[in-house]
């Protein structure tokens, strides 16, 4: 067993008045998925923005690497790549432009050769100067998806991933979260659609059900 | 640090010129609204020349009113404003950063066209080049300070109108030194003593507003 880099303590989130969950406690190492299970409205979202640290939880802690993630927010902010329901992409930039923003914002060198290369991977050769707002929802999808190839972050949060994505880009998509898994990363997603994971250490975690079997078996 | 900066300026000066209409519009709302005054008044050339500074620097402060609304809502709305808060570099940053493209966009252009509508109500020389320094001391205020009420109302219905009740009134100081610098040297006597005090308060501005409106920002996002 690795070190736990990312450890959530008995932590509380509450929308409005409604309490989405408490004490949830778990822990992640490095190599390992999380798999976020719950039907709408039981807090996924919530808590994948807890963890990415957009959202104050009322109560709990969210350690990385041993220290609270609100102490220490540029160290934890390298390491992390959060991808949510919104694409988190200007539609007037062309996919190449968008890219280019975040990887100079990430602070790591990456040249144009790699933007270039990750939108490639993603099928998006032929977009790279088209403004992303005459893509396709599944190719808005794929350039923020891009992302993930371009900025070297060991811990990544997705919300919803495979929303859009045609069976092939489901595809590779599973090869590149397998690759970084394999290269002891760590994801955490939730999904809806039926799709097969089989990446290093699996792990489930179900809300929206009664606090003692909120932290399903691993297996 | 400066790269991340440059960074954020860059995007939002090519997101702004790839939707040009919108700064022209506080452009031309700015030359509109300087313009109606002579016509509303009648050509009496010594109260225009009066009450010039005034209606410039209230126009101006309308003018940057405008676009504020906008300064953070396209972000929030298409979820790159929570991207930003999340990479590796102090929001502050990136809030100055946002904030001094909208002073490119949006304050500068005002700054440039005032010697031409100064130029209406009868202005001479040195009123010109007062009138645009004030300007050009004042406009980054008007941006830092509108970036605290765009940030807090963020997200809010209605919050258009808002921003003006909010902001409106945190412009006063700028207006009374501003439009005062430019009476005072019209009269003959000195504007040093404004001039420094609306330097203080830019000063004043750029230190603490990016703090606020970081801070308001992250409440808005949640």
């Amino acid at each position: 067993m690795g070190k736990a880099l990312l450890e959530i303590k008995g932590l509380e989130c509450v929308r409005g008045d409604n309490q989405l969950f408490s004490e949830l406690s778990f822990s992640l190492e490095g190599g390992s998925l999380l798999h976020v299970h719950g039907p709408n409205g039981s807090g996924k979202t919530t808590l994948l923005r807890a963890i990415a640290g957009l959202v104050l939880p009322e109560n709990g802690e969210i350690c990385w690497n041993g220290e609270a993630t609100g102490r220490q927010e540029d160290d934890f902010n390298r390491e992390l790549l959060y991808l949510g329901h919104h694409y988190g992409l200007k539609f007037e930039l062309t996919g190449y432009e968008n890219l280019k923003v975040f990887a100079n914002l990430s602070g790591a060198e990456i040249s144009e050769h790699e933007v270039e290369a990750a939108l490639t991977r993603f099928g998006l050769a032929h977009c790279v100067e088209l403004p992303v707002k005459v893509l396709s929802q599944g190719q808005k999808r794929r350039v923020a998806l891009a992302r993930l190839l371009l900025q070297r972050s060991k811990l990544w949060i997705l919300d919803e991933p495979f929303v859009a994505l045609d069976v092939a880009a489901v595809e590779l998509l599973l090869g590149v979260i397998k690759a970084h898994v394999g290269d002891g990363g760590m994801v955490i997603l939730t999904t809806h659609q039926e799709v097969a994971m089989d990446a290093g250490k699996l792990q489930h975690l179900h809300l929206g059900e009664k606090p003692a079997a909120s932290m399903a078996a691993q297996r | 640090m400066l790269s991340a900066l440059r960074c954020i300026v860059m995007r939002d000066l090519t997101l702004a010129m790839r939707h040009r209409s919108d700064v022209l519009t506080t452009v031309f709302f700015f030359i509109i609204v300087v313009s109606l005054f002579p016509l509303g008044v009648g050509p009496d050339a010594a109260l225009l020349k009066e009450m010039a500074a005034g209606v410039v620097w209230v126009a101006a402060l309308l003018a940057s009113m405008l676009s504020l609304t906008r300064l953070f809502a396209d972000d929030y709305n298409d979820g790159t404003l929570e991207q930003l808060m999340l990479v590796p570099q102090p929001l502050v940053l990136i809030v100055l950063g946002k904030v001094l493209a909208h002073w490119i966009i949006s304050g500068l252009p005002l700054v440039l066209m005032s010697p031409l509508l100064g130029l209406q109500f009868g202005l001479e020389g040195d009123e010109l080049i007062m009138l645009m320094l004030t300007l050009l001391i004042g406009t980054p205020v008007l941006s830092l300070l509108g970036a605290i009420g765009a940030a807090l109302t963020l997200g809010l219905r209605g919050g258009g109108v808002l921003v003006s009740l909010l902001v409106l009134p945190l412009y006063i100081p700028v207006l009374i030194f501003g439009a005062g610098a430019v009476t005072a040297s019209a009269a003959g006597m000195g504007a040093d003593g404004h001039l420094s005090l609306m330097g203080a308060i830019l000063l004043l501005a750029l230190v603490l507003a990016p703090w606020a409106s970081a801070a308001a920002l992250r409440i808005s996002v949640e």
